[in-house]
């Protein structure tokens, strides 16, 4: 099926471009009339989603693909956003990507947590041609 | 580059030291954070503030050094207080539930003080 989104990125797996991905998104988001915090917490959402797939799926490599695909994904009811980001990485069983639980205090680990609690809807598929897909929505609340 | 130097400054005090940071600290920026606080909590200060009111945005890479640091200060038995932390930093120390695991004050002269 193919898909449409008004925002499609192609980075390298280097953390100074993650700026540039959060600094894309806030602007879109804001556009789309979410508010300064919600726009932080879905920016950081994201940011944590490139975050992972650079040191755990990319193991620190800094020359490698990663997509980064936005836009509206309105309802009847409610503004949202459809976040895509799509790698090349090693692919993972979907039930073994969880955060680590909160009361154990530790560095690291908090990353999927953080998505899972910002965003409305955080699924992770290995793609058909290879590397993991991860697809989050969030709507304005 | 200079520029996007997360660390400012780092002051002595007379119980521990002060590290004042600014500008967005991510997953580019933590490793630079990391060394300094490491090298800090090394020197077994009985305080060890870090000023964050000048960082606009912290990810979990940025809050994960300063876990680091903690748990350096707890075995060491000394305090680690932050402060001046912005509504979108207090953010994420929120959604990961570590606002009641640190000391967190208003300003740098409360962290003093505390």
């Amino acid at each position: 099926m193919s898909e449409s989104f008004e925002v499609e990125l192609r980075i390298l797996s280097r953390p100074e471009h993650l700026c540039v991905v959060r600094q894309a998104l806030s602007a879109a988001l804001n556009r789309y009339g979410f508010d300064d915090g919600t726009c932080a917490q879905i920016a950081l959402a994201l940011d944590e989603a490139l975050a992972n797939v650079i040191r755990h799926g990319y193991q620190g490599r800094d020359d490698q693909p990663i997509w980064v695909k936005f836009g509206r994904a309105d309802t009847a009811q409610q503004k949202g956003v459809h976040i895509v980001v799509e790698d090349l990485a090693e692919q993972v069983p979907p039930e073994k990507i969880a955060g680590r639980d909160l009361e154990d205090i530790r560095p690291g680990g908090l990353g999927v947590h953080i998505m899972k609690q910002v965003m409305d809807d955080v699924q992770f598929t290995p793609r058909p041609e290879g590397g993991m897909r991860l697809e989050m929505k969030r709507s304005q609340s | 580059m200079s520029d996007n130097n997360p660390i400012v400054n780092t002051e002595a005090l007379s119980d521990g030291t002060m590290l004042t940071l600014q500008g967005e600290i991510d997953l580019s920026q933590s490793p630079t954070v990391r060394a300094s606080l490491l090298e800090m909590a090394q020197a077994k200060p009985q305080r060890l503030i870090v000023d964050l009111t000048a960082v606009s945005y912290m990810d979990s890479s940025g809050v994960a050094t300063l876990v680091e640091a903690l748990q350096q200060q707890r075995k060491n038995k000394g305090q680690m207080i932050l402060c001046g932390l912005q509504p979108k930093v207090r953010s994420i120390f929120e959604i990961a539930r570590l606002d009641l695991v640190f000391t967190i004050v208003d300003n740098a002269e409360a962290a003093k003080s505390a």
